[in-house]
C-alpha cells in the first residue's frame, strides 16, 4: 500500500546574517535537515521535540505553505509544491491545519457559523445555501457546540470552545489528512482531555489521517499509532509510541522520556538531566548533532553523522544504538 | 516533629474593581508554610493560584481591594504600609515568574541588574557586590559566570534566563522562594535543570519554596504538600503522597484521570465536562456542583467548608466519604503504597 503522505529527504534552509550587526558572517539555519517520514491512511504520526527543533516547519512544508530547499513530498500520488496554483489548492482541501492559538485562528469579525462554513464558501461554491446550513449544524454537533452557538464570535467562547470551532471548520471538507500544531498546548488540563477525546471520536468517525505535533510526550502517545522524535532538523527516532516511551533507543529520547513528570513516577523516577541546551540550528556540530550533550558518545559521533536505521517497526539514528547507550544509562524499569 | 508554620495566611480574599461593582476572585484562602518546606499550588487559569500569593506580597495594585491576614514570622503584611513590603519582597519572600525574559530588563546587563538586587537587599556595592553576583551565577549552574555579567538577557537561552531570574531571587537570601510556573515557557530537558536546581537550594539554604503550577507532574515531583484549587478557592489539601493515592475531591480525581500517562496501558482520558464557571457567575452551591457526577442536592444548596480527614488531609466536599470509596481512575493504588519517603528538612 503506498502511504497517503510520503516526505522524502526534506530540507528547508534560510540564509541568515551571525550575530555581529551589519559586519556578521552569513550563515545557514538548518530548520529542517532531511526529513523522511510517511504516513498511511488513518493512521497518525506523532511528531515530538524541543522548541526550534523543526516540527511546525516540517508541518508547513507538508502543506506547501514555504518552498522547500530540497526533497520531495507526495501526497495520494500527487506531488506538493509551494506554488498556489489550482493544482495546490486541490490538494489543499484534502490537507487542512488545526494551530495552537485558536483566537488567532479565527476571524473575529465572523460568526462561529461563518468561520465553520468558510471552507464550504470557498471549496464548494456551487452547494446550496440549506445543504450548506446542515453541514454547518452536524459540524457543530459533532464537535460538541451547540446550536444556539451559531451566531456568537470568537471572543464570545471560552479556550476550548475556540479549539472546537477550529476543529470543526477543518472538517468541514472532510479532510484526508489533518495536521495538528499543538492543538491542546494553549488549554487547561481538563479541556484538554475533551477536545482530545473529540479528535479521537472524530478520527474513529471519520477516518482522517493525521500529523500530531507537540512538544508533550504524553499527549503525543496518547494519540499516535507512530511517534518520530526529532532533533534540530532530523528525526533521530520512530515507531510505536508504546515502545518508543518505554524503552526509548537514541539517548536523546531517553533523556526526553526521563525528564517528564508524571503523578505516577514521583520520587521514584531515574532522571537523565541533560548538561546544556540545544545548540544553535546555525552551527550545528559536525557528526552528530546531539553529541555535546550526549552522555555516551564516542569519537566517531563527533565526525560521523548517523542515518536513521530501521530495525523491525523501530527505526534510530545512532551509533551507539541498541546495547552501547543502553547500557550507560539504564531507564528505571516501570 | 511538630510544623511550626512560618508563612501564614488565613481567609485571604481578593475583590477587583470592575468599574461599577467588586468582583470576588479569592474567596477566604487559608495556607500555611514551614520552613523547608515545598507547597505545591494546582489548578487551572483563574482558579486563584498566583493571585494568592501577588496579593499577600500586595502587587496586585491599587484594583484589588485585599482582606484577610497573611503573617510572616511576627509580621502582619496585608495591608502594611509599602515601606515594609518593599523590605520583604525580594528580601524575606522572593519570587520568579513565569516568563523570564519579560522578567528581566532587556537594556541592562545581567550584571547590573544582580548589583542592583544586591545593593537593595544587602547593601553591597562596586567589586564586593559584583563578585557575590558572579558566585550567585555560578550556583545557578552558569559556566563562565564572571563573563556572564557583561551579557544581555537576549543573548542568553530562556532556560538561561530563568536561571538569572532564580539568582536574582536569591541575592536577598530570602526564606521563602515562590515560584509562580517557573519552567511552563521551558522545553522538557531544561525544565527537568531547572526543578533540579530549585530542589538542590532549597535543600541547601533551608528555604521554603511554593511551587505554583497548573502541571500535577511537576509538583507531584517536587512538592511535600499540595494545595488544589478551583474557583478561588483550595478545594482539597494533603501531603503529596496522600493526594495522589487518595484524592477526596472529585475535582481533583477529575484532573488526575484527565492527564495521559508516559507509560502502563493506553487508556480514554476521563475529561470534566463543562468548563470552570467565570468568576462573578458562581454558582450558589460548590463551585464544582455544575461539572460534578457525584453532585447531589445539598451541594447546590450550600457552599462546602474545607474539613479535616486527618492525617493533614483537608477536602471541601460533601461527597468526600463516597469519592474516596470509588476505584482510583488509574486502577494505580498500591502503585505507590511505598511510600517514597518525601524527607522535610528540619528547620
Amino acid at each position: 500500500m503506498t502511504p497517503l503522505l510520503s516526505v522524502r529527504d526534506l530540507k528547508r534552509h534560510y540564509a541568515v546574517r551571525l550575530p555581529g550587526g551589519l559586519f556578521g558572517k552569513p550563515g545557514v539555519l538548518k530548520a529542517v535537515d532531511g526529513v523522511s517520514l510517511a504516513i498511511n491512511r488513518g493512521e497518525t504520526l506523532g511528531l515530538v521535540g524541543e522548541s526550534g527543533c523543526g516540527k511546525s516547519t516540517t508541518a508547513k512544508l507538508v502543506l506547501g505553505h514555504i518552498p522547500a530547499t530540497a526533497g520531495t513530498i507526495m501526497f495520494d500520488g500527487a506531488s506538493v509544491t509551494a506554488r498556489h496554483d489550482a493544482n495546490w489548492r486541490a490538494l489543499r482541501r484534502r490537507m487542512q491545519m488545526i494551530y495552537q492559538d485558536p483566537l488567532g485562528a479565527l476571524d473575529r469579525r465572523l460568526t462561529i457559523a461563518d468561520q465553520i462554513g468558510e471552507p464550504l464558501d470557498i471549496h464548494e461554491a456551487a452547494m446550496p445555501r440549506g445543504q450548506k446550513r446542515e453541514k454547518v449544524a452536524s459540524l457543530m454537533d459533532a464537535v460538541g457546540l451547540r446550536a444556539d452557538m451559531a451566531v456568537r464570535y470568537p471572543h464570545e467562547l471560552s479556550g476550548g470552545q475556540r479549539q472546537r470551532v477550529v476543529i470543526a471548520r477543518a472538517l468541514a471538507l472532510d479532510p484526508d489528512l489533518l495536521v495538528c500544531d499543538e492543538p491542546v498546548s494553549a488549554l487547561d488540563v481538563s479541556i484538554q482531555a475533551q477536545v482530545l477525546n473529540l479528535l479521537d471520536d472524530l478520527r474513529a468517525r471519520t477516518g482522517f489521517a493525521a500529523l500530531f505535533i507537540s512538544h508533550d510526550l504524553k499527549v503525543v502517545r496518547q494519540m499516535s499509532d507512530r511517534v518520530a522524535v526529532m532533533y534540530l532538523g532530523r528525526i533521530v527516532e520512530e515507531g510505536p509510541p508504546e515502545a518508543v516511551f518505554r524503552d526509548p533507543l537514541h539517548p536523546y529520547s531517553r533523556a526526553l522520556v526521563s525528564a517528564i513528570p508524571t503523578p505516577r513516577t514521583r520520587g521514584r523516577r531515574e532522571r537523565i538531566v541533560l548538561a546544556g541546551d540545544p545548540p544553535n540550528p546555525v552551527d550545528t556540530p559536525p557528526g552528530c548533532a546531539f553529541h555535546p550533550r550526549c552522555p555516551v558518545a564516542i569519537a566517531r559521533c563527533r565526525v560521523e553523522k548517523p542515518a536513521l536505521v530501521a530495525e523491525g517497526d523501530r527505526a534510530v539514528a545512532c551509533h551507539l544504538a541498541g546495547a552501547g547507550a543502553r547500557a550507560v544509562q539504564p531507564l528505571a524499569a516501570e | 516533629m511538630t510544623r511550626q508554620p512560618f508563612v501564614t495566611i488565613s481567609d485571604l480574599t481578593v475583590d477587583f474593581d470592575q468599574g461599577h461593582r467588586f468582583v470576588r476572585a479569592l474567596h477566604g484562602v487559608s495556607l500555611d508554610i514551614a520552613r523547608g518546606e515545598t507547597l505545591g499550588v494546582v489548578g487551572e487559569s483563574g482558579c486563584g493560584k498566583s493571585i494568592t500569593w501577588l496579593a499577600a506580597l500586595g502587587l496586585l495594585g491599587k484594583r484589588a481591594r485585599i482582606g484577610g491576614s497573611v503573617r510572616l514570622g511576627e509580621n502582619e503584611l496585608a495591608r502594611a504600609p509599602e515601606a515594609t513590603l518593599a523590605s520583604i519582597r525580594g528580601g524575606r519572600i522572593a519570587m520568579i515568574f513565569q516568563d523570564p525574559s519579560s522578567s528581566l530588563n532587556p537594556v541592562h546587563r545581567i550584571g547590573r541588574q544582580l548589583v542592583e538586587a544586591l545593593t537593595l537587599h544587602r547593601g553591597m556595592a562596586g567589586a564586593a557586590a559584583r563578585a557575590e553576583a558572579a558566585r550567585l551565577l555560578g550556583r545557578v549552574g552558569i559556566a563562565n559566570a564572571a563573563q556572564r555579567l557583561n551579557e544581555y538577557p537576549h543573548e542568553m537561552s530562556g532556560g538561561m534566563n530563568q536561571r538569572v531570574m532564580i539568582a536574582m531571587a536569591l541575592a536577598g537570601e530570602p526564606e521563602v522562594l515562590v515560584a509562580d510556573e517557573p519552567t511552563t515557557a521551558l522545553d522538557a530537558t531544561i525544565q527537568a535543570q531547572i526543578l533540579d536546581l530549585l530542589r538542590e537550594l532549597r535543600k541547601e539554604n533551608g528555604m521554603a519554596l511554593v511551587l505554583i503550577s497548573h502541571d500535577l507532574g511537576v509538583v507531584a515531583d517536587m512538592a511535600d504538600r499540595i494545595a488544589v484549587m478551583y474557583c478561588g478557592r483550595i478545594i482539597e489539601e494533603a501531603t503529596t503522597d496522600r493526594l495522589f493515592d487518595a484524592p477526596a475531591h472529585p475535582y481533583t480525581r477529575g484532573l488526575i484521570a484527565a492527564l495521559p500517562d508516559i507509560g502502563g496501558p493506553k487508556r480514554r482520558l476521563a475529561s470534566i465536562p463543562g468548563t470552570v464557571p467565570p468568576p462573578d457567575r458562581l454558582p450558589p452551591g460548590c463551585a464544582f456542583e455544575p461539572r460534578c457526577t457525584l453532585s447531589i442536592d445539598a451541594c447546590r444548596a450550600g457552599r462546602p467548608a474545607l474539613a479535616g480527614m486527618g492525617l493533614g488531609h483537608h477536602v471541601a466536599c460533601l461527597r468526600a466519604g463516597q469519592v474516596l470509596a470509588r476505584e482510583l481512575p488509574h486502577g494505580e493504588a498500591g502503585v505507590t503504597a511505598a511510600m517514597s519517603g518525601h524527607e522535610l528538612v528540619p528547620a
